[in-house]
């Protein structure tokens, strides 16, 4: 039977948190607004009124585009692109058709795999329609807003390359900073484009094109369906047609919606109310200086020092990554990085990954009164959680170890001590006869009797060390 | 011209130019809308000299704007019907800067609907009727404003022209008419017809007024990132002998023979004065109306896109869906010259097309700005006819699309270069028609074209 090579390109739209929209002076960030409060006579596509280039966009897109690897380009230009739709107000959209603000550029998943980037355009977003059975509903607070799209080469041949794409982009964009990156209300939505081919083939397949996917979770399955649908088709012998697709996320199916004969004609045309874009060679060296760490950066420093597969499980956490590398000492890296994905990452306690995270002093006490038994490992993470507690947060570590009377007594003169007050007791006696005769699990009950006395302090393997000793005398 | 003072109050300059404009307005009808509202206006203005405050350079001044100017009063229709209803929330740019010069909005004037037209004939409510001759057409797009001024009801009115929109009907009714620098004033809240050649001037009973205006509009506007930097009335005007470039191609048999008499007296006129008059060679010209009859359609199907019907003016009831309600809406709410520029834009956009008309007419554009740049080599202005003809009657060419196009074969390409052009009053035919002559400048030389309008004007 025929082997059959999938062939994906990505493009994907990136929200850019600048204050104000790209071409006017109002909100950009309209979470928790009315509908129809961010919008500008610009934004509503009035009559006369001109698009103003907001100039903060240009350093997030130079910022993007550097996060991408990408060549950026001095001179930029901006087009229309035109259709009809009620929340497209001004009949068409202000993007990059001809002249790009970023180059060719790459993305390196976590797998070493290298997905070229053709190129990258600023352009704004369209408003937000929602529709009811027999009326439509227009919000323009998202109509303006600066998107960075981000246009892949076809190098993708897997839905798991497909989504780990799609979530490294996530993860360069948000270190970069660009964007807020919140996914489930469309700050990174993605188009997929694939087909597939004969392995023995030298031309590309028919492709078909899904739009407007915001997870990674649908991008992955978007394209194992499409690959599984097209295959089928093949193999019965017919023909894939060049079409939009729609995604049912319930269904788990792509249907047809919309064939190359009826795809629009965007006649796009050179934005002529702006003037280019130019660049100084020096703004974008400034940029590229200022640079946050990128994930790829991350993944190399610890690569010595910690497992893979949890270095990319904190990479999701730009915060955490950034906290870790402060901490130069290779076990507290170990140590912090293990209270972070077993605490932090626990479900109940992912609330906190928004709050300000413990100082570099008080992780670095953390993990050295850990290592010196002064603190349990239920100790460690007791101190640790509460270091996001606002009453507890500014304080030192030991002082938070103190007031929860958790710092653990090693010091065996007074622990011996203990032990001989508790072995002294006539409830013990009888446990003391019982060990003392071979039978060993005893020596939790005597433990427990020796914690007990010391409320708690004392260090429990070197009180079973102690009892294993006095009790063998 | 007369501004407020304690001898004249602005009311009665108000009072005097509402009340011709009512008079004329029905033989001739010059406005979409008069502004009686205008009078309270004069009164706080007559109260701040009464009260000895400061007063601006245009204190007091009755104008008028084209109609496809932006300000919240009354509504901004463009003659067209799909505007209907529509009242602006902002205030263009120009309109601001003479408000605050003291200047007062008298009324709004018609135009060709989305100023598409040479004849003010394609507006929803009618035509405006020639100064001289009501049964010839004004001039256009801007025909309104031309009438205004040249009946005496306001001593300026602003225009727009994108090929000719100022010019020729200047000429047609013996008014000054600027068309400045692409750039010099700002665009903002003007109805775009062609973004890229678009300009805001006036018209004027003289050239030291039209000075006056742009020492008040013109200038940087960061609502509009096209506007120049700040230049008029910054850079030294030099005096003396000019030379005067005449192009040769324009004088043929196309031309009426008075416009082609009134050239070569003004040429004579020159020439006794002591200027050099030089013939230039421009062949690129003639790609001009070609080119302009591309780029224009293009910009304007573009521009238009937002008229939809969704979020304000004009919208076809009868819609049963979205598509329906955009054709309906569409259909009834342009004039037959603006769905055809329309259709003749997305045709030149359309992909597989683009490269063979668009981009073809963008390079014509270059080479019509390189022969600028050669002819000003050589010369410091140029003299030309505005139009090939002076007013034609009303109906003569409204139904003939490639007659009336004709009529901007020689104004079209100074907006395709951005320089700036003038009309001057030069005569009149032996029946009474206005005839006018159009001066070129180079690009930021218009100060420079005002003045040497003013020296013309004692020739």
């Amino acid at each position: 039977m025929t082997k059959y090579i999938p062939t994906i390109g990505i493009e994907c739209h990136v929200q850019l948190c600048t204050k104000t929209k790209l071409f006017s002076e109002v909100d950009n960030d309209a979470r928790g607004k009315e509908p129809n409060s961010c919008v500008s006579p610009v934004d509503y596509g009035l009559p006369g009124v001109l698009p103003r280039l907001n100039q903060e966009a240009i350093p997030f897109a130079v910022r993007a585009g550097l996060a991408l690897n990408a060549e950026i380009n001095l001179e930029s230009r901006f087009d229309r692109k035109h259709y009809y739709y009620p929340d497209l107000p001004k009949g068409y959209q202000i993007t990059q058709l001809f002249h790009p603000i970023i180059g060719a550029g790459y993305v390196v998943l976590p797998d070493g795999t290298q997905v070229r980037i053709e190129h990258a355009h600023l352009e704004e977003d369209a408003g937000k329609s929602t529709h009811e059975s027999s009326y439509s509903l227009i919000d323009l607070n998202r109509a303006g807003t600066p998107l960075i799209e981000i246009v892949s080469m076809p190098d993708i041949h897997s839905a798991e390359h497909a989504r780990d794409y799609t979530k490294e982009l996530w993860r360069v964009m948000t270190y970069a900073g660009v964007t807020f990156g919140d996914l489930y209300n469309g700050n990174m939505r993605f188009d997929v484009n694939i087909s597939i081919a004969p392995e023995d083939s030298d031309k590309l397949g028919t492709k078909t094109e899904i739009k407007n996917l915001n997870s990674f979770r649908s991008v992955e399955r978007v394209v194992a369906y499409e690959i599984k649908r097209q295959t089928k088709l093949l193999e019965q012998g017919e023909t894939i047609q060049q079409e939009t697709r729609g995604w049912n996320d319930a269904t788990g199916e792509t249907t047809g919606q919309r064939t190359k004969e009826g795809a629009a004609d965007y006649r796009y045309m050179p934005e002529p109310d702006i003037p280019p874009i130019r660049l100084a060679a020096d703004i974008v060296e400034q940029e590229r200086a200022n640079l946050p760490k990128m994930p790829a950066w991350y993944r190399e420093h610890f690569a010595e020092v910690l497992p893979q597969d949890l270095i990319e499980v904190l990479l999701d956490y730009p915060q955490l990554m950034q906290k870790l590398a402060e901490l130069e000492d290779s076990n507290a890296i170990k140590k912090v990085a293990n209270l972070f994905s077993s605490v932090l990452l626990a479900e109940e306690n992912t609330s906190l990954l928004n709050d300000e995270l413990p100082s570099k002093a008080q992780l670095f006490d953390l993990v050295t009164m850990n290592a010196k038994n002064e603190l349990s490992s239920t100790a460690t993470k007791e101190v640790f959680l509460k270091f996001f507690d606002p009453e507890m947060h500014y304080k030192d570590t030991r002082t938070i170890a103190k007031e929860l009377g958790v710092v653990q007594e090693n010091d065996l003169g007074a622990l011996e001590a203990i032990v001989d007050t508790v072995l002294a007791k006539p409830e013990t006696q009888q446990a003391q006869a019982d060990y003392k005769a071979g039978q060993e699990k005893v020596l939790g009950f005597l433990v427990g009797q020796v914690m007990k006395e010391s409320k708690g302090k004392a260090n429990p393997s070197a009180v079973q060390d102690i009892l294993k000793a006095k009790l063998r005398a | 011209m007369k501004t407020a003072s304690k001898e004249v109050s602005a009311v009665s300059l108000v009072q005097e130019a509402l009340e011709k404009a009512h008079r004329y307005q029905d033989d001739y009808r010059i406005f979409t809308w008069i502004n009686d509202a205008a009078i309270e206006r004069a009164k706080e203005i007559d109260a701040r000299i009464a009260n000895g405050e400061g007063v601006g350079c245009l204190a007091g001044v009755p104008f008028a704007i084209k109609d496809n100017f932006l300000c919240p009063a009354g509504e901004t229709t463009a003659s067209a019907l799909i505007l209907n209803g529509f009242t602006s929330p902002v205030t263009a740019t120009a309109v601001k800067r003479l408000e605050a010069e003291g200047a007062i909005v008298i009324g709004r004037t018609n135009l060709d609907a989305f100023a598409h037209g040479s004849s003010t004939e394609n507006s929803y409510y009618g035509p405006t009727k020639n100064s001289k001759d009501l049964g010839r057409v004004a001039g256009g797009s801007s025909g309104g404003s031309a009438v205004a001024v040249a009946l005496g009801i306001v001593p300026f009115a602003t225009g727009t022209d994108t090929g000719g929109s100022i010019r020729q009907p200047a000429s047609f009714n013996g008014v000054y008419g600027i068309k400045p620098t692409y750039g010099t004033i700002s665009r903002y809240g003007v109805v775009a017809m062609t973004s890229s050649l678009d300009c805001v001037g006036f018209f004027a009973k003289d050239a030291a007024d039209l000075d006056l205006l742009m020492q008040v509009c013109a200038g940087r506007d960061s609502y509009d990132m096209t506007t120049l930097p700040d230049y008029y009335g910054q850079e030294p005007v030099k005096d003396g002998t000019k030379k005067i470039g005449i192009i040769k191609d324009f004088d043929n048999d196309a031309v009426a023979p008075e416009i082609r008499d009134a050239l070569k007296r003004k040429v004579e006129l020159l020439q006794n004065k002591g200027h050099e008059i030089i013939e230039l060679e421009m062949p690129a010209l003639k790609y001009a109306l070609a080119a302009y009859y591309i780029i224009t359609p293009a910009e304007v199907s573009s521009n238009l896109s937002r008229h939809d019907g969704i979020r304000y003016g004009y919208r076809s009831e009868k819609s049963e869906h979205l598509g329906e309600l955009y054709e309906n809406t569409r259909g009834e709410g342009f004039m037959p010259e603006n769905k055809r520029r329309i259709m003749i834009g997305n045709f030149v956009l359309s992909s597989g097309f683009y490269d063979a008309y668009y981009l073809k007419a963008a390079k014509a554009r270059t080479l019509i700005i390189k022969e600028y740049n050669k002819a000003f080599a050589q010369c410091d202005f140029i003299l030309t006819p505005v139009s090939p003809n002076p007013a034609f009657k009303l109906g003569e060419k409204v139904n003939d699309p490639v007659a009336m196009y004709l009529e901007d074969v020689m104004s079209v390409s100074l907006n395709l270069a951005g320089v700036p052009g003038l009309t001057i009053p030069a005569g009149q035919t032996a029946e009474g028609l206005d005839l006018g002559l159009q001066l070129v400048g180079p690009r930021r030389s218009d100060q420079g074209l005002i003045k040497f309008a003013t020296e013309m004007e004692e020739a």
